[in-house]
């Protein structure tokens, strides 16, 4: 990794900032809250950010900043697993493309393609509604709208490596398929992994909340931005804050991953 | 020489990179008469290119010119404004490029490029304007030019192009013409025929030409004159016969040894060791010193000066006796 | 000619593949289209009668042909649900979805062109920062929160807009621009977004081009030389973007067209969701996914016009 270039491009630097603050709220949500996510409080509903509900209260009287931080536990885990399908599928299914080439590539590249005609969350919207919503529907759904990003890269990471001089010799020395993509093609291509990773990670989060708003997603108990953004609707009128608050997280928890995955390429783009 | 067209009197070019001037042009003075071809001649990296924008008032914005004077007809391009230029460039002095299949707009049809030069400077109407692009296009050697006004760029060969890329330069009837190697990119049957077309032009115009190359052997074909570049400076100066017959300067030596020719068929050709010092890396004393063969310790400590080593003939070298 | 061939060939096979997708989630993943659609505690006997409404006793492979063959023959079905043909409920919602992407991509294009020209034309330390904040933020704003934002500020606030629904073109086209200007807006940002900075890049690049060397050398003036030469070079990369955006303009007006209770494609498939109502949804997702293809298709179309480089290749 170049740390030295990384730490001196300002997308990086507040990408990782942002996110590094996201994570410390998530560890400290583990294990302290300032009050129960779910402990409503009937005389304080809907009340102003104060020194005792920094975030205010939503409708039920629930600590909104409580219901915030305990939503990084669930951004997270959905971005960290959809991410985790889409590359594991994606890299399988790029490699098998762009090694075996021919038909095999034709295929496997036109039903990536196919992707492209489920626009925005409709593909995601398609399986939770056979499957049902839930948070692990979710997870799965959003995986395979990651799957194309990755399998594109991973293709067209085979096909150009395939070719080079240091595979062709690692071949002639009869190293085996498994060490040539370990050793020789996954650490070429891992810098434009990383950054569809940190994009897809945002995509995610995007998309979950869209899910989550239209009921479709996260379901209670498990805590949602995106439900929140739902409930807090009606209320736009008589609790700005609780709309304007929810929206700001997810939108600097998106940032963040973006910023991350911008300064990568940066780096990695200039050098080579 | 016949009155000077174009004088150009110790000018110097730096780049900045980061806090720092590097000079990449250094006491350049010369002059380029009327209907004369004078052609530069260098190694790629000594200045070349950066002497004909600099003439063009097309430096990239981190250079600039820190000193000296540049004057086209006694007016000087230096201190002209952007509204001044617009008049000049194009109508007085016009360019032609190395690569004409990236010089040209791939999305316009070719004629309409070059009416459009015309419609720009001449104060023609559209009709006029095409007309004189199509007796340009016929001027300049190409067929059938009807139907190639309307054809784009990728329908045309490198030759056709270049042959395009001339025509809008002499479309105007400009003062003076800079070529900067107008037959780099072309195949070698095309570069002699595009030579050909540039030095009957300059006849039949009398259209003065700047010629930039890196090859002595395509000069020797198109220009009266001669100077020849290294690291920013002028290292000699001298007609073309003149110059190639007796050369003084070493680099100038180097250079004409390592040309191909009918005599040293069969042998290695000679190349100079060592490269064009960088920008970054250039240091005290005579720019050639680091690669000169009979360097001594003068040339490693002070910068030579141009001095008089003939009729017309310069040349900046210590060795050399004035 | 062979170019419209292969493009038509591929736009065929996209289709095709495309409508195999849609009929394996609907109706091959669920193992039995009948049991979503009644769910869980459906009895046995009405299970067994809606299996053979839906003609579930027959093979996967003939449903799909014969579905393939009535819908392409117009013969959409009927919903469950409304107990109409879905040929009619589409005839009434797919104005309202095409009315909010022509209206969010014209919006893009007003406003996102002449912006990424300007930032390009004066590129400086602040412009560029301004920029990069803007087209971050864009990009990275949920646009359905963008929507409540806006709801806020010219609904709530100033009362210039509608909160929510939708007024036919018929009834009142002023009505109608009103009800539909604010989603069109939220959809819109991220593509201005991304229009912006997309036409700024391009257009720095080609600002390095040989030719734009050689316009500068005739003496044109920076200004014909980007309307004249550099403008038009830019728009075949940023056509890509724009072919995209509208994929994406359909794909968030799923989402945006609820916030605003907009009678669309968009509010009509989760409409169907709740109602679980699989024929309907079957059929409205190809739909959207077949004006989806049939944009990109026409997107290539245009790249030839824009581009005659391409006439010749290929």
């Amino acid at each position: 990794m170049k740390w030295k270039q990384l730490v001196r491009n300002k997308p990086f630097v507040i990408g990782a900032s942002l996110i590094g603050l996201l994570l410390m709220l998530m560890v400290m949500s583990l294990f302290y809250t300032p009050y129960g996510p779910n402990e409503m409080n009937t005389a304080m509903r809907l009340a102003h950010p104060q020194p005792s509900h920094w975030w205010g209260t939503d409708n039920f009287g629930r600590d909104i900043f409580s219901r915030i931080v305990e939503g990084t536990q669930t951004a997270f885990l959905i971005g960290v697993s959809s991410v985790a399908i889409g590359l594991f599928f994606g890299l399988f299914i790029g490699a098998i493309a762009g090694y075996r080439g021919g038909w095999t590539d034709e295929v496997l590249m036109r039903l990536m393609d196919a992707k492209l005609a489920f626009p925005g969350i409709l593909l995601a919207i398609m399986l939770v509604s056979v499957f049902g919503p839930g948070l692990g529907n979710t997870i799965v759904a959003l995986g395979l709208m990651s799957i194309p990003a990755f399998a594109r890269i991973a293709r067209s990471g085979f096909i150009q490596y395939k070719e080079f001089n240091f595979v062709k010799a690692a071949v002639a020395r009869g190293a085996g398929a498994t060490r040539i993509i370990v050793h020789h093609i996954l650490p070429n291509i891992a810098s434009p992994i990383i950054v569809a990773a940190s994009l897809r990670f945002s995509g995610s989060i995007l998309a979950e909340a869209g899910l989550s708003y239209l009921g479709l997603g996260v379901q209670p108990p498990d805590p949602s931005w995106g439900r929140m953004l739902s409930e807090a609707q009606p209320f736009i009128v008589n609790a700005p804050w609780y709309v304007l608050i929810t929206g700001s997280v997810i939108t600097v928890m998106v940032l963040g991953f973006n910023l991350l995955g911008d300064g990568i390429r940066d780096v990695y783009d200039n050098k080579s | 020489m016949t009155n000077s067209l174009l004088e150009m009197r110790d000018l110097e070019v730096a780049f900045t990179l980061g806090k720092q001037d590097y000079p990449a042009l250094q006491q350049m003075t010369f002059q380029i008469g009327e209907k004369e071809t004078v052609g530069i001649v260098g190694e790629s990296g000594c200045g070349k290119s950066l002497t004909s924008l600099s003439i063009m008032g097309l430096l990239p914005g981190t250079a600039k010119i820190t000193k000296g004077e540049i004057r086209l007809d006694g007016k000087s391009l230096v201190t002209s404004s952007a509204q001044q230029w617009s008049g000049v460039r194009g109508k007085d002095i016009t360019m032609i490029f190395q690569d004409p299949m990236t010089a040209l707009n791939p999305l316009m049809p070719v004629g309409k490029q070059i009416a459009e030069m015309a419609l720009l400077h001449l104060g023609v109407s559209r009709k006029e304007a095409r007309q004189l692009a199509l007796d340009m296009m016929a001027k300049v050697g190409l067929s059938r030019v009807d139907r190639l006004y309307g054809d784009y760029p990728h329908q045309l060969s490198g030759g056709m192009m270049q042959r395009i890329m001339i025509a809008m330069a002499l479309i105007c009837q400009p003062k003076l013409l800079i070529a900067d190697e107008p037959t780099t990119a072309l195949d070698v049957t095309i570069q002699a025929q595009i030579l050909n077309l540039l030095r009957d032009m300059n006849h039949s115009t009398g259209t003065a030409m700047l010629f930039i190359s890196h090859d002595l052997g395509v000069i020797r074909e198109v220009c009266d004159r001669v100077i020849v570049m290294y690291a920013g400076y002028m290292v000699e100066e001298a007609p073309v016969e003149e110059l190639l017959d007796h050369p003084r300067h070493p680099y100038t030596a180097g250079l004409l040894q390592s040309l191909p020719g009918a005599d040293k068929r069969g042998r290695i050709l000679y190349t100079i060791p060592g490269r064009v010092p960088p920008l970054t890396g250039r240091r005290t004393g005579c720019p050639f010193a680091g690669r000169c063969p009979s360097a001594t310790a003068i040339c490693a400590a002070e910068v030579p000066q141009m001095k008089k080593a003939g009729e017309q003939h310069l040349v900046r070298c210590h060795l050399v006796a004035g | 000619m062979r170019f419209y061939i292969r493009k038509l060939a591929a736009l065929f096979l996209t289709v095709l593949l495309v409508s195999v997708i849609t009929f394996l989630v609907f109706q091959v993943l669920p193992g039995d289209p009948a049991q979503i659609v009644l769910g869980v505690d459906a009895d046995a006997h009405q299970l067994a009668e809606l299996r053979k409404t839906m003609g579930l006793e027959r093979p996967a492979a003939e449903r799909y042909l014969s579905w393939i063959k009535d819908t392409s023959t117009g013969e959409l079905g009927t919903s469950l649900r409304y107990q109409r043909p879905v040929a009619d409920i589409l005839q009434e919602r797919l104005p309202v979805t095409i009315s909010l992407a022509i209206l969010s991509l014209g919006l893009t294009l007003i406003i996102g062109l002449p912006l990424g020209i300007y930032i390009a034309r004066r590129d400086g330390k602040i412009s560029a920062l301004f920029l990069s904040v803007l087209t971050q933020l864009g990009v990275a704003v949920p646009s359905f929160w963008l929507a409540f934002l806006l709801i806020l500020i010219f609904s709530v606030t100033f009362r210039l807009f509608p909160t929510y629904g939708y007024v036919p073109w018929h009834e009142s086209p002023l009505g109608a621009l009103k009800s539909l200007f604010l989603p069109a807006l939220a959809l819109a940002i991220p593509g201005i977004a991304v229009v912006i900075r997309y036409l700024r890049n391009t257009l720095l690049d080609q600002s390095r081009m040989d030719y734009v060397r050689t316009a500068r050398s005739k003496g044109l003036r920076e200004r014909s030389i980007m309307y004249r030469h550099m403008l038009r070079n830019s728009l075949i990369p940023v056509l890509t973007i724009v072919g995209l955006l509208i994929a994406d303009t359909l794909g968030g007006s799923i989402v945006v067209e609820n916030v605003f209770a907009l009678p669309g494609l968009g509010n009509l498939l989760i409409t169907s969701i709740g109602t679980r109502d699989l024929p309907l949804l079957q059929t409205l997702v190809l739909y959207i996914a077949f004006i989806v293809v049939c944009i990109n298709f026409i997107v290539d179309m245009l790249y030839k016009i824009i581009d005659p480089r391409i006439r010749l290749k290929r």
